[in-house]
C-alpha cells in the first residue's frame, strides 16, 4: 500500500514539501506522487503521538469506552500509538486477554493498541501475575494502575522481575492510608467546600518510599526501572527530580490537566473535574510546568479515563475519578503552552520522551523508518465540541473553548487511521 | 581444649565451611571412597565410633537427612539417640537451650543439628560445648548435603577443579545452595546460581567464583553439573512467583534445558523432587541423573565427616 501526503511541513521546517509512504514505512521524501495522494492542507507532520497511559475498559467495561472508540479517539488525537491500563473487568492479568486485545485492536485499522498488563493478580497487590507469559502475550508494561501498590515487598518483587525480562513498572503513586477518603486536594478549597481532602503528601510519601525501594535494589547491582504515573504535587517532583541525580532507573509523567486546571475548578462541586491523582494548585501546576521545561518530567501522558455521563453527574464523594480527553492533548497542550515550552518541545514530550521511557527505539521521519506519522493544522482555531468526540465519553472541562493545533490527518503503519473530514 | 599457635586447627564441628581448609574438605571426599566400600561389603559396620553417644536434634522435619545421619552413625558403631521436636518438651515451650543443657546430661558426645532458625547450629555448639554437625538450619547452611553434591561431581570428572556447578531454582530460601557456593569455589570449581530475579539475592554475587543469572540457559551453558532446587509451595503465596506453571516454563531442569550443558554433564537435585515443578522426569530419570547415587553418597559423606570429626579427637 502505498500512499503520498503532499503540502505540509516537515516539524522545524517551513518548506512545503511532500512524503511517500510504502508498505509501513517511510519511503521518502519529496518523491514523484504515488499511490493515493492526501492532501495535507498545509499542515505540519510529526511522528504520531505515544499514549503512556489510557484507559480503554475493554473487556468489561465497554459502556464507558472499548477498543474501537478508544482507539479511534487516540487516532484523531494524533495518536499512532496507545498503552492501555489493565483495570477492566476482568482485571488484564491473564495472557489469554493479552491476545484478544491484540488481536482485535489489529483489524480496527485506527491506533496501535499496546496492552499494559497487571503486575499483580487482579491488581489485589498481593501475589504477582504470571508476568513472563504476560510478556510473551504481548504485554508491553506491568501496571496495577488504579490500585496504590500497598504492599512494598510485592511491589519490589514486581520491580525485579520486570527487570529482569526487560521491561517497566509504572505505579499509581498514592499512600491509600494517607489518601484516606479524600476526593479532592487537601487545601484551602476542600476546606472551604467541606470536601474531604486528599493530601500533597499522600503522593510524595508513596513516591519517596518507592524511589528507596529502588535506590535499594540499584545499591545491590539490581538495576530496575520504575515510572511514575500523573505526578501532581511539586513535593513529588522533587523527589524525582533528585532520584534522578542520584542516577536511579526512575521516570514520570505528567498529565495536561494537573497542568491547566487546578482545584479551583472544584468549587462548582462538579465531578468531572474529580480525577486522581486530584487537581492541585497553580503552584504545583507551574512546578510541574517547569519540570517539563528542564526534563525532570520525562514526558506527556493523558490517563484518558471515560466514564458514563450518569457516573459522572453523581456527588463529588460517589462520582469516579477521571476524565477523557485523548482527542484534545495536543491541541490543549499547543494552544495553552506552545508560546512557552514550543512545538518541538511538547511534539517530543509526546513522542520520543515516552518511546525513552519504555525504551522503544525514538520515532523519526527519516525513510526507512516505520510510517507513524501525524499532520497537525497549527493555525485554525476551532471549538470543543465533545458530541463529535469519537470517544464515548462526549464531555469535557473544556468543552466549548477554542484551541488550535488539531491533528487532520494520522498515519498508522502506513494506513490512514484519522483523516478530519 | 585450645589450640596452641603450633598445632593446626582441627574442626570440632561442621556448622558451615568457614573454619575449613580445601585439604581437609579433600580429605573427606577422599574418605568418603572408603566409606563406600564399607557400604558394599556384607557386613556394613566398623568399629571407629564405638562407645560413643550421637544426638541427632532435628527441630524441623525431615526423613531422608535424619536417615542418613542416623545409619551413618551406626555403621560407624555409634550410639544414636533421636530426638524429635515435635514430640518433645520444644512443642511445651522449653527454649533451645534448656533442651540441649538437658540433652547434654545424657552424655551425649555429638550433636546432629537441623533447626528452621539459621544459626541454631552455632548456638547447640555454644550451648553443649560438643561438635555440631549441621543437618541444615534456617535458610542458612546444609554443609553435608555440599560435600555429597561436590562428591558426586568429583565422582563423575575425578576433579573439581576447573568444573562448573549451575544451581537452579529458589535461591533466595537455599541453604543448599548457600554452602555449595562456599564449598565448590574452595574445591576449584565455579557456581553459577540462577533463578528468578526475586529468589536470586544479588548480594551473593559477592562470593569468590560465584556468578548470578536469570537466564537458565545461560546458567547451564559449560555446567558440568545442573543441580535443581525444590521450588517450595509457600513461595506462592510469599509473592515471589507468578506461577508454579510459569516457573516451571521457565526454570524447569529438562532435558532440553541440558542440551545447553556440557555434553557429559550430570543432573543433581537434593530431594525431595516436586516433579514436573522444578525437574521433569526425562531429567529426572535419564541418564545424566545422579540423584539417587546421591542419596547413596550422602551416606558415606556423612560417615566420613562423623569420622573426621569424632575419631582421634583430641
Amino acid at each position: 500500500m502505498t500512499i503520498t501526503i503532499t503540502n505540509m511541513k516537515r516539524i522545524g521546517s517551513e518548506e512545503l514539501t511532500s512524503v511517500t509512504v510504502e508498505n509501513g514505512l517511510i519511503k521518502g521524501w519529496n518523491l514523484a506522487e504515488e499511490g493515493e495522494v492526501i492532501d495535507g492542507q498545509g499542515g505540519t507532520v510529526a511522528p504520531a503521538l505515544i499514549e503512556l497511559h489510557a484507559h480503554l475498559r475493554e473487556p468489561g467495561q465497554t459502556q464507558k469506552e472499548d477498543l474501537a472508540s478508544g482507539l479511534a479517539a487516540a487516532a484523531a488525537g494524533g495518536y499512532g500509538t496507545v498503552v492501555c491500563m489493565p483495570n477492566t473487568s476482568p482485571v488484564i492479568d491473564d495472557p489469554a486477554i493479552v491476545r484478544s486485545l491484540l488481536e482485535k485492536a489489529g483489524t480496527l485499522g485506527f491506533a496501535r493498541l499496546k496492552p499494559a498488563a497487571a503486575l499483580t493478580r487482579g491488581q489485589q497487590g498481593e501475589a504477582l501475575a504470571e508476568l513472563t507469559y504476560l510478556k510473551q502475550a504481548g504485554a508491553v508494561m506491568f501496571t496495577d494502575d488504579g490500585r496504590t501498590n500497598e504492599n512494598a515487598r510485592v511491589l519490589r518483587l514486581g520491580l525485579e522481575t520486570a527487570a529482569s525480562l526487560g521491561m517497566v513498572v509504572s505505579v499509581h503513586a498514592e499512600d491509600a492510608s494517607l489518601r484516606a477518603d479524600g476526593v479532592m486536594n487537601e487545601g484551602a478549597v476542600s476546606e472551604a467546600l467541606g470536601v474531604p481532602g486528599n493530601p500533597a503528601a499522600a503522593e510524595a510519601a508513596r513516591v519517596a518510599r518507592d524511589i528507596e525501594i529502588v535506590a535499594g535494589l540499584a545499591a545491590q547491582g539490581r538495576p530496575v526501572r520504575l515510572h511514575v504515573q500523573h505526578l501532581s504535587t511539586a513535593r513529588a517532583l522533587d523527589l524525582v527530580r533528585d532520584a534522578k541525580k542520584r542516577g536511579l532507573g526512575v521516570s514520570c509523567e505528567v498529565c495536561p490537566h494537573h497542568l491547566t486546571l487546578t482545584d479551583e475548578a472544584l468549587r462548582g462541586f462538579d465531578a468531572i473535574y474529580k480525577v486522581a491523582p486530584p487537581l492541585r494548585t497553580q503552584a504545583d501546576a507551574d512546578f510541574l510546568l517547569e519540570g517539563l521545561r528542564d526534563g525532570s518530567v520525562d514526558c506527556l501522558a493523558t490517563d484518558h479515563a471515560p466514564h458514563t455521563r450518569a457516573e459522572k453527574e453523581r456527588d463529588l464523594l460517589d462520582a469516579p475519578s477521571g476524565i477523557a480527553y485523548i482527542e484534545l492533548a495536543f491541541p490543549l497542550m499547543y494552544t495553552r503552552f506552545g508560546g512557552t515550552l514550543g512545538l518541538e518541545k511538547i511534539v517530543e514530550l509526546l513522542t520520543a520522551a515516552p518511546a525513552r521511557v519504555m525504551g522503544w527505539p525514538e520515532p523519526t521521519l527519516e525513510a526507512g523508518a516505520p510510517a507513524d506519522l501525524v499532520v497537525f493544522d497549527l493555525k485554525t482555531e476551532r471549538e470543543v465540541r465533545p458530541a463529535e468526540f469519537k470517544s464515548k465519553a462526549k464531555f469535557t472541562p473544556w468543552a466549548g473553548e477554542t484551541l488550535t493545533g488539531w491533528p487532520v490527518l494520522t498515519v498508522v503503519d502506513g494506513k490512514v487511521a484519522y483523516r478530519r473530514d | 581444649m585450645t589450640a596452641t599457635a603450633t598445632k593446626q586447627v582441627r574442626p570440632r564441628h561442621l556448622l558451615d565451611f568457614q573454619d575449613w581448609s580445601p585439604e581437609r574438605l579433600t580429605a573427606i571426599l577422599d574418605n568418603a571412597d572408603t566409606m563406600l566400600q564399607v557400604l558394599d561389603r556384607p557386613v556394613k559396620k566398623v568399629p571407629a565410633l564405638q562407645g560413643l553417644t550421637i544426638c541427632t536434634a532435628f527441630f524441623e522435619n525431615s526423613t531422608r537427612t535424619r536417615t542418613s545421619f542416623e545409619l551413618a552413625a551406626r555403621r560407624m558403631s555409634a550410639d544414636v539417640m533421636t530426638f524429635a521436636a515435635g514430640a518433645s518438651s520444644v512443642s511445651k515451650g522449653e527454649s533451645l537451650r534448656d533442651t540441649i543443657e538437658v540433652l547434654t546430661q545424657y552424655r551425649v558426645d555429638a550433636y546432629i543439628v537441623r533447626h528452621h532458625a539459621s544459626g541454631a547450629a552455632h548456638l547447640v555448639h555454644q550451648y553443649s560445648g560438643k561438635p555440631v554437625i549441621n543437618a541444615g538450619d534456617g535458610r542458612r547452611a546444609h554443609p553435608t548435603q555440599a560435600l555429597l553434591d561436590a562428591y558426586t561431581v568429583r565422582q563423575e570428572f575425578d576433579s573439581l577443579d576447573g568444573k562448573t556447578v549451575a544451581i537452579i531454582g529458589d535461591i533466595r530460601h537455599s541453604r543448599v545452595a548457600r554452602s555449595n557456593a562456599e564449598l565448590l569455589p574452595k574445591l576449584g570449581a565455579k557456581v553459577v546460581l540462577c533463578g528468578p530475579a526475586t529468589l536470586l539475592p544479588a548480594d551473593l554475587a559477592g562470593l569468590p567464583g560465584v556468578t548470578l543469572t536469570t537466564d537458565p540457559v545461560q546458567a547451564v551453558r559449560g555446567a558440568h553439573a545442573v543441580m535443581a532446587l525444590r521450588l517450595q509451595q509457600e513461595r506462592m503465596s510469599g509473592g515471589y512467583l507468578g506461577s508454579l506453571q510459569e516457573y516451571a516454563d521457565t526454570y524447569q531442569v529438562n532435558e532440553a534445558l541440558m542440551q545447553h550443558a556440557e555434553s557429559g554433564a550430570i543432573v543433581l537435585h537434593p530431594g525431595p523432587m516436586n516433579r514436573d515443578v522444578e525437574i521433569s522426569a526425562d531429567a529426572a530419570d535419564g541418564p545424566r541423573s545422579r540423584i539417587l547415587k546421591q542419596v547413596e553418597n550422602g551416606q558415606a559423606i556423612r560417615m566420613s565427616v562423623l569420622y573426621h570429626l569424632l575419631v582421634g579427637r583430641d
